[in-house]
């Protein structure tokens, strides 16, 4: 039935569209070429016109509209101490871009308007003016440079890899269909070997346990935590296909690639408390998170950091989200000491735990204990 | 007026008897014995004017067809909670209906949508259909040559673009789906089928399609070249073609040697897909299984795909561009302003293209030190691109500009390529391309800059050549309304998502980022762009009516010059043979821009010099 009514629509519409043709050709045909010519050069003429001021008064009021998601501006503004400088890279080529699409614009459109075809009236003869294709070739130019210029001092910080020196943390983020695993050092604040090859279903990751690097490591749940002003390298790596690290307001992204690992470096400086009370300042924070609970916590207050794909990744793409949450030192440090290695807690003494019937160092020292304590969850020390 | 035209056209037989060049065509050619019945004069034709066309209207079905799948996905992301179950009886099982009666569109068939979308839009319209049509309609005529170099392989290069879009247009009924990884085609997700349905069968029938669109593109990129280079007509030397034709010729010469790149990136995958090799694949775990492929790189792959990809972007807005020059200079009877500077910008722009292609690669994992290289080259574009924007102002400062449909499109054809440019110094300085990459501050640019841009350069050359074509006029009325409204209606679509773009939403999420606090805040402004979308498609069938309806009964033609144009294809008969001139080829005596010069209105290009009189071509 819907099927039906819509083939009518279409058939419907032709005809008065084909109508409408024909009435056009056949008016035109009374009133005379010249006089078909007059009104449509009048008519585009202040269409033109008209819709120079309606496309820029859009573009100015949709901007303030849309001010707050500007990069660098009110609650969009950067969580990362790299995150500023591509913020005023992004805004200073706004403003050059801007002022030349307004100018360009109206010149376009006055001129369309202005040099409208009138009867009697002759176009000028002008083909080339050498000086004027100077002036429009070196200006840009000579922009170009200054943004290529800053542009790439900023990229170049913001990609150098850390120093040798540099106190950092490194933690590893894996993308898989359709999710992140996220892996920390532990204690000895190293990451421990992987091969792919020692993937299994007790063993995400592949980490070869005869790495004793490994054995303090921790897997992380759905939420990972990070240190605010401590830098932090992310080894970004992916199982089978290409996945892309993209923590939006720390302006940071990187594709993660099987076989090659890549990096990201940076530093959170606003932790999620004080990202949240920025939120808070501004109306549309203020609404209610959930529309149909118009009393519940507003979004502001349920505000957290959040880690997306960025590489289409097949049909679970839309949905590989993780949270981030950055605070204090002290905060993090409480948060680690509790999660609980991998190795120790899920494989450690397991039938597919390589280092089975070897005494390891980590292992909870054998002294006879008191009945009622449980050894099995004890962390190594850390 | 009509006295006046009388007058032009006695005049070129006059000149063409005299000066033209008489190569015995009318001794040998009463009729073309291989165009001799319907099947031999409009399917099976060597004539370039009917190829034109064949590529023209295969161009607009699929531009049809992938606009339809973008209704599709836009419903998906403006109104996700839309029942979709009407679409049921088209989308069969893509279309997962609940026990309540709710349809929803399926995750993976959306994203087939979006792949098919962007590779038929960017392969099939805006290459095949835009430079297929017009350089097969435009080389010969303008450069005044009775055919293409070699006929046979022009008719060749159609046909085994029809057999790509057979194959293209069959993968979308596969059980398993067509291709769903992106127009782009990244491995390892479309290497292999345990990662995604699509890359399955779908895969396989993508990649033969793209080695059969890759040969046609080829066998009439090599025709292009070699006609424009060997079958000029006395006295067109390179400094007096029309713009069409260097846009045309550059063009030609971009596609023969990036497409083969593109070829051999699609058969290197075609091995690690069936064959075991594994060029792009390395220590992959899927589904649970282990891969024992190591010492691929799929970063490799992205190398090979955009050495074609950047300059097919050029590929598609080059053809435009010569054809909105044209157009412009001839409605507002004016020269060109600084043609030397506008051949020149399309060498320089050419040229640049093929050492900026891993700028769509500064997030994919490549060293950041060779990216240093990428950005300096991407945004000197900016130069020769501004030079062309200025140029095309300048042409219309002083002139008399006559407002067709066509005349409207080239201007909006401007106004699209400076908003869209001005994107693209963002995106290619790589600071801030860190935080846009991949969003839809992406989808916004590429949209607006080779999306709308590229079709209006189309519908400028299909409005402006369609008496050249079909002997008649296509409605101007209607024509006017479709360029009004697609202007207004594709700037509605994608200005907005700058801004979503800013805000970092992700392109290619099923369902815009919903589930994301960042993100999630777009639901208006994602209706606005679904509506505005619906209603630039319906736009566009008022386009296709007109188009198919005036073929048949639009308004006839009855000069054959009907816009005072310069160029040689208007001193062909209205309905050409094969062969396109009765008598002798024209010959060319100055540059096509004489607009204005000296008090008449045109000089056409076949009139001789007065004495004294300087030849700004030369």
């Amino acid at each position: 039935m819907t099927a039906l009514i819509i083939v009518l629509c279409i058939i419907l519409i032709t005809i008065v569209l084909v109508q409408i043709g024909r009435v056009t050709e056949l008016t035109a045909q009374i009133k005379g070429e010249r006089e078909v010519m007059r009104d449509s050069s009048k008519w585009n003429g202040w269409i033109s016109l008209g819709f120079l001021v309606v496309f820029l008064v859009s573009v100015f009021v949709s901007a303030w509209h849309y001010k707050n998601e500007m990069l660098g501006y009110g609650p969009h503004a950067a969580a990362s101490q790299h995150g500023g400088a591509l913020d005023s890279m992004f805004n200073l080529t706004l403003i050059f871009t801007g002022i030349v699409f307004v100018l360009t614009h109206i010149a376009l459109f006055w001129y369309a308007y202005k040099y409208r075809w009138r009867e009697n009236r002759k176009a000028e003869f002008i083909a080339h003016d050498n000086r004027l294709e100077m002036i429009w070739t070196a200006v840009p130019a000579v922009v170009m440079t200054f943004l290529v210029v800053r542009g790439l001092d900023a990229w170049n910080t913001v990609m150098a890899d850390v120093g040798s020196d540099e106190d950092y943390i490194e933690i590893e983020a894996i993308g898989q269909q359709f999710n992140w695993i996220i892996r920390y050092p532990g204690s000895d604040g190293k990451l421990g070997a992987r091969d792919y090859k020692l993937t299994s279903a007790n063993n995400q990751v592949g980490q070869d346990f005869t790495d004793r690097k490994n054995w303090d490591d921790v897997i992380v749940g759905q939420e990972m935590y990070l240190p605010v002003g401590k830098k932090v390298r992310v080894r970004i790596i992916a199982k089978d296909v290409l996945h892309n690290f993209y923590l939006p307001q720390f302006r940071v992204k990187m594709d993660a690639v099987p076989g090659m690992p890549t990096y990201f470096v940076f530093t959170p400086i606003k932790t999620t408390a004080e990202y949240r009370n920025e939120l808070r300042k501004y109306p549309e924070y203020n609404e209610p998170y959930d529309k149909a609970d118009p009393t519940g916590p507003k979004r502001w207050e349920k505000f957290e950091y959040e880690l997306a794909c960025a590489e289409l990744c097949g049909k679970g793409h839309y949905s590989m989200k993780r949270i981030l949450r950055v605070v204090s030192q002290e905060e993090f440090d409480a948060w680690y000491k509790n999660e609980p290695s991998y190795y120790v807690s899920q494989i450690r003494g397991k039938d597919d735990d390589p280092n089975k019937g070897k005494v390891l160092d980590i292992d909870p020292v054998e002294v006879p204990q008191p009945a009622d304590q449980d050894t099995t969850k004890k962390e190594p020390t850390k | 007026m009509a006295h006046a035209v009388t007058a032009t056209e006695t005049l070129e037989e006059k000149l063409t008897q005299e000066l033209g060049y008489d190569d015995h065509f009318h001794e040998h050619h009463h009729g073309d014995k291989y165009q001799s019945n319907f099947l031999t004069t409009y399917i099976f034709s060597t004539d370039h004017k009917i190829i034109g066309r064949q590529f023209l209207i295969t161009g607009i079905f699929w531009a049809l067809m992938g606009a339809a799948m973008s209704i599709v996905f836009r419903l998906q992301l403006g109104f996700p909670e839309a029942d979709m179950a009407w679409l049921q009886p088209i989308l069969g099982k893509w279309i997962q209906v609940n026990d309540a009666g709710i349809g929803k569109l399926d995750p993976e068939f959306y994203y087939s949508l979006v792949t098919i979308h962007g590779t038929v839009l960017v392969f099939f319209v805006l290459t095949a259909g835009l430079s297929g049509t017009f350089s097969n309609l435009l080389i010969p005529l303008q450069v005044g040559a009775r055919d293409m170099a070699s006929p046979l392989l022009n008719a060749f290069s159609y046909w085994f673009f029809f057999l790509a879009s057979v194959v293209m247009f069959l993968s979308l009924f596969l059980s398993t789906g067509p291709f769903s990884g992106g127009w782009t085609a990244y491995p390892p997700l479309s290497a292999l089928p345990q990662a995604s349905d699509g890359s399955g069968a779908g895969m396989t029938m993508w990649i033969v399609a793209m080695a059969l669109f890759v040969v046609s593109a080829l066998l009439g990129g090599i025709n292009y070249v070699t006609t424009v280079l060997n079958l000029r007509t006395k006295g067109m030397n390179l400094w007096r073609m029309p713009l069409t034709i260097w846009a045309f010729f550059i063009t030609a010469i971009l596609g023969v040697l990036s497409f083969p790149v593109l070829l051999s990136g699609v058969l290197l995958l075609m091995f690690d897909r069936s064959m075991g090799t594994s060029f792009y694949l390395s220590e992959i775990v899927v589904g649970g299984q282990i891969l024992d492929r190591v010492g691929g790189s799929p970063i490799l792959f992205q190398h090979l795909f955009w050495f074609l990809g950047h300059p097919e972007v050029y590929i598609i807005i080059l053809p435009a561009m010569g054809i909105v020059s044209e157009v412009l200079s001839v409605h507002a009877r004016k020269p060109i302003f600084g043609y030397r500077a506008m051949v020149l910008s399309i060498l320089a722009i050419a040229f640049l293209s093929f050492i900026v292609w891993a700028h769509h690669m500064f997030m994919s994992g490549v060293n950041p030190f060779i990216s240093n290289f990428f950005v300096v080259f991407t945004l000197i574009i900016a130069v020769p691109s501004a030079v062309k924007v200025f140029n095309w102002i300048s042409t219309i400062y002083g002139s008399n500009i006559r407002f067709t449909a066509a005349s409207l499109f080239a201007v909006g054809f401007v106004s699209m390529f400076i908003s869209g440019g001005l994107t693209g110094i963002f995106l290619g300085n790589s600071a801030i391309d860190i935080q846009l990459h991949d969003t839809y501050f992406v989808v916004a640019h590429f949209h607006i800059v080779m999306g709308i841009a590229a079709f209006f350069g189309m519908f400028a050359g299909i409005y402006h050549w369609f008496p050249k074509m079909f002997g008649r006029f296509m409605n101007e009325t209607l024509g006017k309304i479709h360029f009004w409204g697609t202007l207004i209606g594709a700037y509605a679509i994608f200005w907005p998502m700058h801004y979503t773009g800013m805000a970092g939403v992700p392109r290619r999420y099923y369902d815009g980022g919903a589930s994301f606090e960042a993100f999630r805040h777009f639901t208006e402004l994602n209706q606005f762009i679904t509506i505005a979308a619906i209603v630039v498609f319906f736009l566009q069938v008022i386009f296709v009516i007109n188009f198919f309806y005036s073929i048949f009964s639009g308004r006839k033609s009855t000069t054959k010059n009907p816009w005072g144009a310069n160029t040689l294809e208007w001193t062909t008969p209205i309905h050409a043979g094969h062969g396109n001139w009765p008598g002798n080829i024209p010959t060319v005596q100055r540059w096509s821009y004489d607009y204005g010069k000296g008090g008449e209105e045109f000089i056409p290009q076949y009139v001789p010099l007065k004495e004294g009189e300087h030849d700004h071509g030369h």
